[in-house]
C-alpha cells in the first residue's frame, strides 16, 4: 500500500473575511497522479498556493512526510523539505539557456555561500542530461530558454520542478495552451514522473483527467466535495448537480 | 561551432588584456594632467563595475553610490588631512571650537587601519540597509527611492557635522602618504598605476564571479525573484551580499579618487553625482562588465571637455544623455556590438547554409 506524503488538516485560508479554503482535510498518497477538480474559484490554487508557502494558511496544519510542518516555514525552505511547483504561467528564465535553468533549479545547497563555490560535479551532469533526455530538450540545451515553442517551456519548467527531487510535485494547469500533441507528452511525462514522487494537479480538461488520473478530488468552496476514482467522480450525483452535470453526460454519451 | 564560441572568448581575452596594458603604459606617452584625468575616470570606473554587478546583474537599482564612494574618500581624506597637519588639529576643526581630536578620527592616523575602513565602512553601512530593506522584502522602485533618500540624510549629515567633516568645503591641502608627496608627479603616476591595477583586479574578481552558476543565480534574481524562491533560493540574502560588496567597491573607488583629486566634498558624493553614476553603467552596457567602465570613461570625458568650454550646459546635456539611452540605446554602447557582431554572426550562418545546399 502506498503511504500519505502530504497531509493537510483542518486548513483554513482566509482572504479578510471570504475563507479561499475552508476547514480542508486533505491527503496525497505517494507516488500517485493526483487530480484537482472544481469549478473556477473553488480554491483549487490556493491549496497549491498554500502547500507551497505561497499564501499563509490562517490556521490548520500542513505536514509533509507525517513529520515536517510546513505551514511556519518561508517558501525557500519548504522547497527543500521536498515540495516543489510549477506555476500555471510558465515562469522560466528567459535569458539563461534551457541547461542554465536547469542547473540553477537542481537540487543542491543554495545559500549564499555554498554558491560562491558551486562546481558541476560528473553526478549533477549527468543529472542534467538525464532530464533533458526524458523531456526531450537535449537538441535545445544550450538554446535561450526564451526561444523556446509554449510547449518546451512547460516541460522545461516540469524539468525544472523535477531537477529539485522533490517528494511531490504540484502542477498548476500544466496542459493549458497546449496542442494535442503537446497534450500526450505531457500526459506520458506525468505518468512517468509519477513512478517515483506524487504529482498533484490543478486541471480543467476533463478528457485529459480521465486518462491520466489514479484519484481526482472535486472541491468546491473551499471544501473538498468528493474524493475518488475519475468513474466514481462522474458517477456522483452532488458533484454533477454543483459542477460536472452537462459535461459528464457529454463524456458518458461519448 | 566549439570552434567559434572558442574563438571569441580568445579574442575577448586578447582585447581585454590589450587594453589592460594600454593602460599601464599610458604614463609613457600622455601627460601629467591628462593621466591624472585618466586615473579619476579609471576610479570612477571601478565603482561602475560594482554598481553594475548590482543593478545590471541582480537589478536592484541604487541611485545612492554617491555615499558608498564618498565614505572612501573620507576615510582616506581623513588620514591625509592628520599626515598634512603633523599631529595638530585640522584648522577647520580648530575654528569650530575644538580642543582634541574627535574619537572617530583617532583610528584614521593609521593609514593601513584608514584604507581598511575606507573599504569596510561602507560594505558594512551596505549591509546594514540592505538587510533591512531586502529582508523585509522592500525592492524596485521602494528601494530605488530609498537609497535616494539615504544620500541626502548622509550629505545633510556631512554638510551639518562642520567640526568633523570639514562641512560644504570638505577635506582638502594634503601633503602625504606613507612619506611620499601626494602631489608630486611620480606620486600621482604612482597612483595612477595602482587604479590600474586595483580596476583590473576588480574586473577579473567580478568577472570569476559571474560567470559561474553563482551570475546565473543573479540573473535569475534579476528576472525573477519570487520564482527563484519557489526553486529553493533566498534573494534577500544574495541581494544584501551583492550589495555590500558595491558598497565596498565603491568606497575604494573613493579612495583611489581622493589620493588623485585632492579633495573631496559633500557636493562630490551627493545626488546629481549618484545619478551620474548609474549613468555611466546605463550608456556603457548594463549587464556586461565592460560596459559600465567604458560608460564612466566617456561620459567623465565628455563631461571634462564641456565643462572646459561650456560649465553651465553640462547638466542639461547629463539629462538629454540619459533620456536618449533610455530610449534609443537601453542595452548602451555594449549593446551596439553585440548588435554588429550578432548581425555578422548571421551572415556567417546563413552563408554557411548556403555552402551546405550547394554541395548537398
Ligand atoms: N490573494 C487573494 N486575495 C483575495 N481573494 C483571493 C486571493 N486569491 C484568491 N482569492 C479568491 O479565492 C477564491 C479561490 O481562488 P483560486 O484561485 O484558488 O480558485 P481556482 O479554484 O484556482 O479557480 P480557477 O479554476 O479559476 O483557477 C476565488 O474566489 C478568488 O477570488
Ligand atoms: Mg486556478
Amino acid at each position: 500500500m502506498s503511504q500519505a506524503v502530504l497531509k493537510l488538516k483542518k486548513v483554513i485560508v482566509d482572504f479578510s473575511g471570504f475563507k479561499a479554503i475552508n476547514q480542508l482535510d486533505f491527503t496525497v498518497q505517494s507516488k500517485s497522479v493526483h487530480f484537482v477538480i472544481g469549478p473556477n474559484g473553488a480554491g483549487k490554487t490556493t491549496l497549491l498556493d498554500v502547500v507551497c508557502g505561497k499564501t499563509k494558511a490562517t490556521t490548520g496544519e500542513i505536514k509533509l512526510q507525517e513529520k515536517k510542518e510546513l505551514s511556519k516555514l518561508t517558501e525557500d525552505q519548504i522547497v527543500h523539505q521536498g515540495i516543489s511547483r510549477k506555476f500555471q504561467a510558465p515562469t522560466i528564465f528567459h535569458n539563461l539557456t534551457v541547461k542554465d535553468n536547469l542547473e540553477i533549479a537542481m537540487k543542491q545547497k543554495k545559500n549564499l555561500f555554498s554558491m560562491i563555490k558551486a562546481k558541476w560535479t560528473n553526478e549533477q551532469k549527468k543529472k542534467v542530461n538525464d532530464m533533458l533526455d526524458l523531456v526531450g530538450l537535449k537538441e535545445e540545451q544550450d538554446q535561450l530558454a526564451g526561444s523556446l515553442a509554449h510547449g518546451q517551456k512547460q516541460w522545461m519548467e516540469i524539468a525544472m520542478v523535477l531537477m529539485q527531487e522533490p517528494d511531490i510535485v504540484l502542477l498548476d494547469e500544466p496542459i493549458a495552451g497546449m496542442s494535442k500533441k503537446e497534450r500526450n507528452k505531457t500526459g506520458e511525462l506525468i505518468t512517468k514522473i509519477a513512478k517515483d514522487h506524487a504529482v498533484l494537479i490543478v486541471e480543467h480538461d476533463m478528457d485529459f483527467v480521465k486518462e491520466y488520473a489514479d484519484i481526482v478530488s472535486v472541491m468546491h468552496e473551499g471544501q473538498l466535495l468528493y474524493e475518488g476514482s475519475m468513474e466514481e467522480v462522474q458517477n456522483d450525483p452532488t458533484v454533477r448537480e454543483v459542477y460536472l452535470g452537462r459535461k459528464v453526460e457529454e463524456n458518458v454519451v461519448n | 561551432m566549439q570552434n567559434t564560441i572558442y574563438q571569441k572568448l580568445l579574442s575577448r581575452r586578447v582585447i581585454f588584456s590589450l587594453i589592460f596594458l594600454l593602460l599601464l603604459a599610458a604614463p609613457l606617452f600622455m601627460s601629467d594632467f591628462r593621466l591624472n584625468l585618466l586615473g579619476k575616470f579609471l576610479a570612477f570606473a571601478i565603482l561602475a563595475i560594482g554598481l553594475d554587478l548590482l543593478w545590471g546583474y541582480t537589478g536592484v537599482l541604487s541611485l545612492g553610490h554617491g555615499i558608498f564612494f564618498g565614505i572612501g574618500a573620507y576615510c582616506m581624506a581623513m588620514y591625509l588631512k592628520l599626515e598634512a597637519t603633523g599631529g595638530t588639529l585640522p584648522d577647520f576643526m580648530a575654528w569650530s571650537g575644538m580642543s582634541e581630536l574627535p574619537l572617530i578620527w583617532l583610528p584614521f592616523q593609521y593609514p593601513i587601519i584608514a584604507i581598511l575602513l575606507g573599504i569596510l565602512i561602507p560594505a558594512v553601512v551596505a549591509l546594514f540597509i540592505g538587510y533591512l530593506t531586502f529582508r523585509n522584502r522592500i525592492s524596485g522602485v521602494y528601494f530605488t527611492i530609498l537609497s535616494q533618500a539615504l544620500v541626502l540624510v548622509v550629505v545633510t549629515l556631512f554638510v551639518g557635522s562642520q567640526n568633523l567633516t570639514g562641512g560644504t568645503s570638505g577635506l582638502t591641502n594634503f601633503k602625504t602618504l606613507f612619506g611620499f608627496q601626494v602631489n608630486s608627479a611620480s606620486t600621482q603616476t604612482a597612483f595612477y598605476l595602482i587604479t590600474v591595477v586595483v580596476l583590473g583586479l576588480v574586473f577579473f574578481a567580478c568577472r570569476k564571479l559571474i560567470k559561474g552558476r553563482f551570475g546565473k543565480i543573479l540573473v535569475g534574481i534579476r528576472d525573477g525573484e519570487n520564482r527563484m524562491r519557489f526553486l529553493g533560493y533566498n534573494p534577500s540574502a544574495y541581494k544584501t551580499f551583492i550589495y555590500t560588496l558595491s558598497g565596498g567597491i565603491a568606497g575604494l573607488a573613493g579612495m583611489l579618487f581622493v589620493l588623485q583629486v585632492g579633495i573631496i566634498s559633500p557636493t562630490m558624493i551627493g545626488i546629481i553625482p549618484s545619478i551620474e553614476m548609474v549613468l555611466w553603467v546605463a550608456l556603457g552596457g548594463r549587464g556586461t562588465l565592460i560596459g559600465p567602465i567604458i560608460g564612466a570613461v566617456l561620459v567623465n570625458a565628455a563631461k571634462t571637455g564641456f565643462s572646459e568650454s561650456y560649465p553651465d550646459i553640462w547638466t542639461y546635456f547629463l539629462g538629454l544623455l540619459f533620456v536618449l539611452v533610455v530610449v534609443f540605446l537601453p542595452k548602451g554602447i555594449t549593446g551596439l556590438f553585440e548588435k554588429w557582431s550578432d548581425r555578422r554572426k548571421k551572415q556567417d550562418v546563413s552563408s554557411s547554409v548556403e555552402v551546405e545546399k550547394s554541395y548537398s
